[in-house]
């Protein structure tokens, strides 16, 4: 893991401690190097991973997806929709249209749920900087774990059989013909898309990534050591709740918060009770919350946000417990 | 001309917006601009990612912002 990386560690060296001059023992030291480091090794694969899932993306339509899953059940439906999910673009404006299409080519809640809650919370932006920062395990874990948590929280919607706490006005919405379909575009084309998806997200993330690196660089360089294994520790069964319950109602800056769980992990946090942090603040936000409003009741918002807040706690404890 | 611009008010919509709005200024064509918020205008034109552009009725782009040379070639 850290080979492909060594040249970065090498450029943070160079620029920590000769360009800067900064005496390597001191926490200075410990915060700059990490944050150069950091920040080279999430950009370079955050434009890696965008380039690649985005290409990727421009096989998939939610047309295309529609016609897949409209009418369908069973786990195996539940299981393409979440990974599907995983490759798709989720904007959270995006996420009522969405809705009613699902809903209207006669996909089944449960189906639709499972794309619902994989779709935010593996997405290649956050996988890339997981990678970079928790390295390639953590984030296996981390969307394996996202899939797994689609497929049962979606599985166990649809088998509440909660459909009359959609909005009526749904079932009433006709969806017209797409006429945006895009049918035989050129590779040039796909690859054109791709990299204006690697501009427009690292443009809008960089800032946060900035930010999150230099708060866990400056905890990281002065931060105790074991500070958090103390107090956070995987004795402390209060921990997974806690980290779940700040993270639920927290918004987006995700790309910010990586970083800083990174550091946090450092100083002794559970790899658990971190990724079960990580996952709640991506998973559900109140933003997203009050749009999906306009469609669900809240009855079922708030099936929907029990059922992954206590699934993303159970995995908390699982990988508490494993690693 | 008739464009309407179809999103429930995030930011990649306000930026479509802007994008239109200064490419018609800059061309000089007259275009009543129109934002689309209800869910049911949306779905009609079968757009289930925003925003969309729909140019007299007729859906021109989903799912991203357009950029100005894109624009410039919808309005000539």
């Amino acid at each position: 893991m850290a080979d492909i990386f060594y040249p970065l560690q090498w450029i943070a060296d160079k620029l920590t401690y000769e360009v800067f001059g900064i005496t390597p023992t001191t926490h200075l030291a410990a915060s700059v190097n990490f944050i150069i480091y950091d920040v080279l090794k999430i950009v370079i694969l955050l434009a890696v991973m965008i380039f690649a899932i985005s290409y990727l993306r421009t096989y998939i339509t939610p047309e295309k997806t529609r016609k897949v899953l409209g009418g369908k059940t069973g786990l195996r439906y539940h299981l393409i929709a979440s990974l599907i999910g995983t490759v798709s673009p989720f904007c959270s404006c995006s996420s009522v249209p969405l809705f009613i299409g699902f809903v209207e080519a006669g996909v089944p809640l449960g189906v639709t749920f499972s794309f619902l809650i994989t779709s935010p919370l593996v997405n290649e932006a956050a996988v890339a900087v997981l990678w970079a920062t928790l390295g390639l395990k953590a984030t296996v874990i981390y969307v394996v774990s996202g899939i797994v948590l689609g497929v049962f929280g979606g599985y166990v919607i649809g088998v509440l059989k909660l459909e009359r706490y959609v909005e009526e006005f749904v079932y009433k919405i006709k969806v017209g013909k797409q006429a945006n379909e895009q049918e035989s575009i050129t590779i040039k084309e796909r690859t054109d898309l791709a990299l204006e998806s690697v501009k427009d997200i690292v443009g809008r993330v960089w800032i946060y990534v900035i930010i999150g690196v230099t708060i866990g660089g400056i905890f990281h360089g002065y931060a105790p050591e074991g500070i958090l294994e103390k107090y956070a520790g995987k004795d402390n069964l209060l921990a997974v709740p806690i980290a779940v319950l700040i993270g639920v109602p927290l918004y987006s800056n995700v790309m910010g918060m990586i970083p800083i769980v990174e550091s946090l992990i450092g100083k002794g946090l559970p790899i658990g009770t971190s990724l079960a942090f990580l996952m709640s603040v991506t998973a559900v936000s109140l933003p997203e919350m009050i749009i999906l409003r306009k469609v669900l009741k809240k009855e079922l918002i708030a099936i929907f946000v029990s059922i992954v807040a206590l699934s993303i706690v159970f995995t908390g404890y699982l990988f508490n417990i494993l690693l | 001309m008739k464009i309407e611009i179809l999103g429930t008010g995030c930011v990649k919509c306000k930026k479509t917006k802007e994008n239109i709005e200064k490419v018609l200024k800059e061309t000089g064509v007259e275009a009543e601009v129109l934002k689309v918020e209800d869910f049911e205008t949306i779905m009609k034109y079968g757009v289930m990612v925003t925003p969309a552009v729909v140019i007299d009725g007729e859906v021109k782009l989903a799912g991203k912002v357009p950029d100005e040379k894109e624009i410039r070639k919808w309005i000539n």
